[in-house]
């Protein structure tokens, strides 16, 4: 009895709050996506809100389980639980069902399971493992290695089944490490490269140049900010600007705007080395630098992409959620930033979405059901739910930083840039600035294996938090 | 504790400024873009045309001549056909395996997600057996259309036919759509606005497939279709028939007007065709087809085709000397069986001379219409010959002649009565002499009237000195009557002298063929010189004498005198329109004129072709 008051005390009944919330937000959005008149009972268990509400009874059951299970025993077992769903996932590519293309299931008597779903939690708890051992650094080379193996396994096992959205979750653990030591600016070369890549095959070459000098301007004036030296550097490009305006005219005799920036940068540059070699200002060499491989990286992928073949270009601006064709490939995200945008301020209100209702977003049960709170709840509405999710994801941070033990903190902030990683993109592929890869929305996607897989990753992470003040590390 | 605590600031940073950017993103859709919403409301509403039937229509005595008939377009969207049984499909439609693929191809090609037409104009039975099997065909559905039915098989050149509406027409007029029908001819066209009724709409909402999912606001902002208006033409279809009978194996036109009215009672242009026949699947081969023919059926002979009038012009020209005083009643002028002047000869028939002008007009003579002319043109009211004809021109085209006279035909012709000014370019001088013109005296050289032009003379005789506006459509709620009185300025005195010589050539002149047995008939008969055959045959008239109830013309190609072919054709169709039937004396001559075969003989057998195509 001890330990169970014990337990009611220290649980971190925020966090079953939000879940809940969440969750039952989900169901109401899940009964409205695929709700239609001659099915109009929300406990109809043929239909998908009926089945939904069967996963989240099973959810409750399994996150009280958890909560009575010995919060050792994760810690204890965390590796064979990894080694049982590696198999898992090696299993299913032999005996898994195919659906959409995706050999990722298996079925049970009518239930079907993804066991990559599930992979991730166990993923967690083995990095969270690893890392929290004594003599791991992980700025050395053979820490890293046995991280990047831990997570190349189950990520490279799920890309073979044809699923890459869901192997891209484990790149979200890059977040955990910079947490936990690893250097600052491999953290801004990942978030560089990705956004560079992003924004060149997203915007035109002079939009990404502006950005980049923008950029630098920004760095530059952080580095060096109350030396008086701003104002210099404002006057001084202005002098390169019409400098570079008149050799364009004399070269050429026309002169575009993105040449124009470009010149402009140039000049300033050239002759700002001048000035940084003599006053040794290192960081802003460094930036200048940086800002110059990043405008020879985005020259060379824009020319390596002009240089694909037409289904190449297709698949990755595919990926990227711009194919212009609205009919075909970009389909989906013009009909879901319709079903979004007809929403308004304050939406059309619970049932009353056309978008939604008659089945213009394909997948609006599953990947794309923020489109139903977008247009039946509006602006109000998603504002709220990305806030419950916030706070949901910031109380996740704030628990982990007060466990004492490595092994949890590491496991919570592995929660957390999960979660993060899912909203993120689920979110932002609706609203057309993320790439469309299929991950579900965590609480809202219709699916018990999603639903579920959530439910243990966030209850294990509650158990050890409720069990913090008898660990001592 | 841990030293890197402080990133747990960088990260929750990290993790705020992307959820930022995701409201801006959501506010700048939800609250900001209103792009999005229209678009919403077209994806989800679907506006459907509610096409109205159109007008029916009617001859005189409300008998049915045109109709609808539903027609079925199977429609396709590409995009939600699944895999179904082929073989069933092609044997229900009766098409082969090919044109089902090229027409699957030729939708998709033209949109995955729209609807378009797989195969057009499926008939009822077909439809029947199709509908039933519809629901293992997703993707597939049915369109109702409506198609022209006709009772009869002739008389296609009054009614015209509808096809669809061509690009620029729907760009000048916003009542069209693509894939609407419109008026191309005929009746169909000139009264297109009343027959067209007006279109309404249906809102509808549908899902992402196109399905139907229900009415929007319970229909509260549909709009129903109003149905075309009906169309009483003046015709009588009975006689139609019985002159297309007659017409059979001929080129030519007849037009009967009633003269206190203005109604045509009949237009035959022949040979025609079967309306039926530019209706559905067959239409542009048959179409073609017609073209093609060589006795070209798609001329219309009563409105377009301009002829010299012949010998019944005389009618005319006696009218107006009597009018200018420049003869009398009792005018005689000698005839030796022709008439010739400095080395020139006109010829004339075998008659007793010199003849008055009733007897003139009886026996047709040349020569007297040569002096009249003579002396209408060197009348001594006037300074010079090209006024005194300016002056004649004038009453010509108080008969109507040299204009359109009916805006019921779209297709009508003007003829022509040629002006001043043509022959001061012909002459090359101002300063004619009457002999340049003579062969206008009879109703020959540059003079071009339409059939129905002289059966409107022939309502201004039977009328004395007035015709009404000749139509074929009955004024109506929707129809608006344009039915004017035009009078020709001749006194009424006048009229009846012509009158009587008419009534001679019909009872015992040249135009005795067209007699009828107790009706006195007064008629003119013409032979139209033909450089190119055999010339044509036409004949005038108007019956009965008093209180005339038709007044006809005919037109036969190649039918050589007007006694020949046109005179009797006229009498029978006069006789059947007035007493409803044949007197037994003239069933040898009906039999006669429905025999006569007048085409070429190397289009003979083509013709007969056409006729077996055609069926009744």
């Amino acid at each position: 009895m001890n330990r169970q008051s014990n337990l009611l005390k220290n649980i971190d009944w925020v966090s079953i709050f939000l879940y809940t919330l969440l969750i039952f937000m989900g169901w109401l959005n899940i009964y409205a996506a695929v709700y239609d008149d001659t099915h109009s009972n929300i406990l109809d268990m043929t239909q998908k809100y009926g089945k939904q509400l069967l996963w989240i009874g099973a959810s409750f059951l399994i996150g009280f389980l958890i909560l009575l299970t010995d919060s050792k025993f994760f810690t204890a077992f965390s590796f064979v639980i990894y080694g049982l769903m590696i198999c898992l996932l090696a299993a299913v590519l032999v005996f898994g069902r195919e659906v959409n293309g995706a050999r990722s299931w298996f079925e049970l008597g009518g239930i079907r399971i993804q066991p990559a779903e599930f992979a991730k939690f166990a993923t967690a708890l083995a990095v969270a493992n690893v890392m929290s051992r004594h003599g791991f650094k992980i700025m050395r080379f053979s820490s890293l290695l046995q991280l990047g193996i831990l997570l190349f396994i189950p990520a490279a096992l799920i890309i073979l089944q044809n699923d890459t959205g869901s192997a891209l979750v484990y790149s979200s653990f890059i977040l955990v490490m910079y947490r936990e030591g690893l250097h600052g600016s491999i953290l801004l070369l990942c978030f560089v490269t990705v956004a560079l890549f992003i924004l060149t095959l997203l915007y035109s070459p002079f939009t990404v140049l502006l950005i980049i000098i923008l950029a630098s301007l920004i760095a530059f004036w952080y580095y060096r900010q109350g030396k008086g030296e701003w104002y210099k550097v404002l006057l001084f490009m202005t002098g390169c600007f019409f400098l570079s305006w008149g050799i364009c005219w004399v070269l050429q005799g026309s002169v575009s705007l993105y040449q124009l920036l470009l010149y402009t940068y140039m000049l300033t540059c050239l002759i700002g080395v001048y000035f940084i070699y003599k006053r040794k200002m290192k960081r802003i060499m460094f930036v200048l630098l940086a800002s110059w491989l990043c405008i020879g990286a985005t020259v060379s992928v824009s020319y390596a992409f002009d240089r694909l073949q037409p289904h190449q270009k297709d698949r990755i601006n595919n990926l990227l959620g711009i194919e212009t064709d609205l009919t075909g490939a970009g389909y989906n995200v013009n009909q879901s930033k319709i079903a979004i945008g007809s929403g308004g301020f304050l939406g059309k209100g619970y049932l009353q979405g056309t978008q939604t209702k008659f089945n213009f977003v394909p997948e609006q049960s599953t990947d794309f059901i923020f489109c139903t709170v977008g247009e039946e709840w509006g602006f109000v509405g998603t504002t709220f739910v990305m806030a419950l999710f916030l706070i949901f994801i910031l109380r996740l941070i704030y628990l982990s930083e007060r466990q004492r033990s490595d092994f949890s903190r590491i496991y919570g902030y592995a929660v957390a840039s999960i979660l993060f990683f899912h909203v993120a993109i689920n979110v932002g592929m609706t609203i057309g600035i993320a790439p469309v890869i299929g991950i579900p929305l965590p609480f809202f996607s219709y699916g018990g294996s999603s639903l579920w897989a959530f439910t243990i990753l966030i209850f294990i992470f509650l158990r050890l938090d409720a069990n913090r003040l008898q660990v001592f590390n | 504790m841990n030293k890197f605590t402080h990133r747990k600031t960088i990260i929750s940073g990290i993790i705020i400024g992307v959820f930022g950017i995701c409201i801006v993103q959501l506010f700048n859709l939800q609250v900001i873009d209103e792009s999005y919403k229209l678009s919403a409301i077209n994806n989800a509403q679907r506006t459907e045309t509610q096409y109205p039937a159109r007008g029916l229509i009617y001859d005189r005595n409300q008998e049915l001549l045109v109709y609808n008939q539903a027609a079925y377009d199977l429609m396709i969207i590409p995009r939600q056909v699944k895999v179904f049984d082929t073989l069933e499909l092609i044997s229900i439609l009766g098409i082969s395996k090919e044109t089902l693929e090229k027409n699957i191809h030729k939708c998709k090609h033209y949109s995955n997600f729209k609807a378009s037409i797989l195969i057009s104009q499926i008939t009822d039975s077909k439809y029947a057996r199709l509908q039933e099997k519809l629901y293992k065909y997703p993707g597939f559905f049915m369109q109702t259309r409506t198609l022209r039915k006709y009772n009869v098989a002739h008389s296609a050149d009054v009614f015209g036919y509808i096809g669809e509406v061509s690009p620029a027409q729907i760009e000048r007029d916003s009542n069209y759509a693509l894939g609407d029908y419109i008026g191309i001819n005929g009746l169909e066209k000139s009264y297109e606005t009343v027959l067209r009724g007006t279109k309404g709409k249906r809102i509808l909402l549908v899902d992402n497939y196109n399905r139907v999912k229900g009415s929007y606001h319970n229909g509260d902002y549909d709009v129903p279709a109003i149905v075309g208006g009906n169309i009483t033409t003046t015709l009588d279809i009975k006689l139609q028939e019985y002159a297309y009978q007659l017409m059979r194996n001929k080129k030519g036109g007849i037009v009967a007007i009633e003269p206190s009215t203005g109604e045509i009672l009949l237009k035959v242009s022949s040979p025609g065709y079967d309306p039926q026949l530019l209706v559905g699947l067959e239409r542009g081969m048959n179409y073609r087809k017609l073209q093609a023919d060589e006795n070209t059926p798609l001329f219309d002979r009563t409105v377009m085709a301009s002829y010299p009038p012949g010998s019944t012009f005389k009618t005319i020209q006696a009218l107006i000397g009597l009018q200018e005083g420049v003869i009398t009643p009792e005018s005689r002028f000698e005839c030796h069986g022709g008439y010739f002047f400095n080395g020139l000869r006109m010829g004339c028939h075998n008659h007793a001379s010199p003849l008055d002008l009733k007897a003139s007009i009886q026996h047709s003579c040349n020569p007297y219409y040569v002096n009249v002319w003579r002396r209408i043109l060197e009348n001594s009211k006037y300074p010079n010959v090209r006024e005194a004809y300016g002056n004649w021109r004038k009453y010509v085209m108080s008969f109507g002649l040299g204009q359109k006279i009916c805006p019921d035909f779209r297709n009508e012709l003007s003829g022509s009565i040629p002006s001043q000014e043509y022959y001061d370019k012909v002459h090359k001088t101002k300063n004619w002499h009457w002999m340049y013109i003579m062969s206008l005296s009879i109703g020959q050289g540059e003079l071009l009237i339409t059939p129905l032009q002289i059966a409107n003379i022939a309502a201004c005789i039977a009328n004395r000195g007035y015709y009404m506006t000749p139509h074929i459509v009955r004024p109506s709620e929707q129809v608006s009557n344009y039915v004017e009185k035009h009078i020709v300025p001749i006194d009424r005195k006048n009229f009846e002298i012509v009158i009587d010589g008419m009534q001679m050539a019909a009872g015992g002149g040249t135009a005795r063929s067209a007699s009828i047995d107790s009706i006195i008939v007064c008629g003119k008969t013409g032979t139209v010189q033909n450089p190119h055959g055999a010339d044509h045959s036409v004949f005038m008239a108007f019956a009965p004498k008093e209180n005339p109830k038709i007044a006809i013309a005919v037109y036969v190609e190649n039918g050589i005198w007007g006694a020949t072919y046109a005179a009797p054709i006229a009498g029978l169709i006069m006789e059947k329109y007035l007493t409803g039937k044949i007197s037994p004396r003239k069933k040898d001559l009906e039999q006669r004129m429905m025999n006569a075969n007048l085409l070429p003989v190397s289009k003979q057998l083509k013709n007969a072709e056409n006729e077996e195509n055609i069926g009744d």
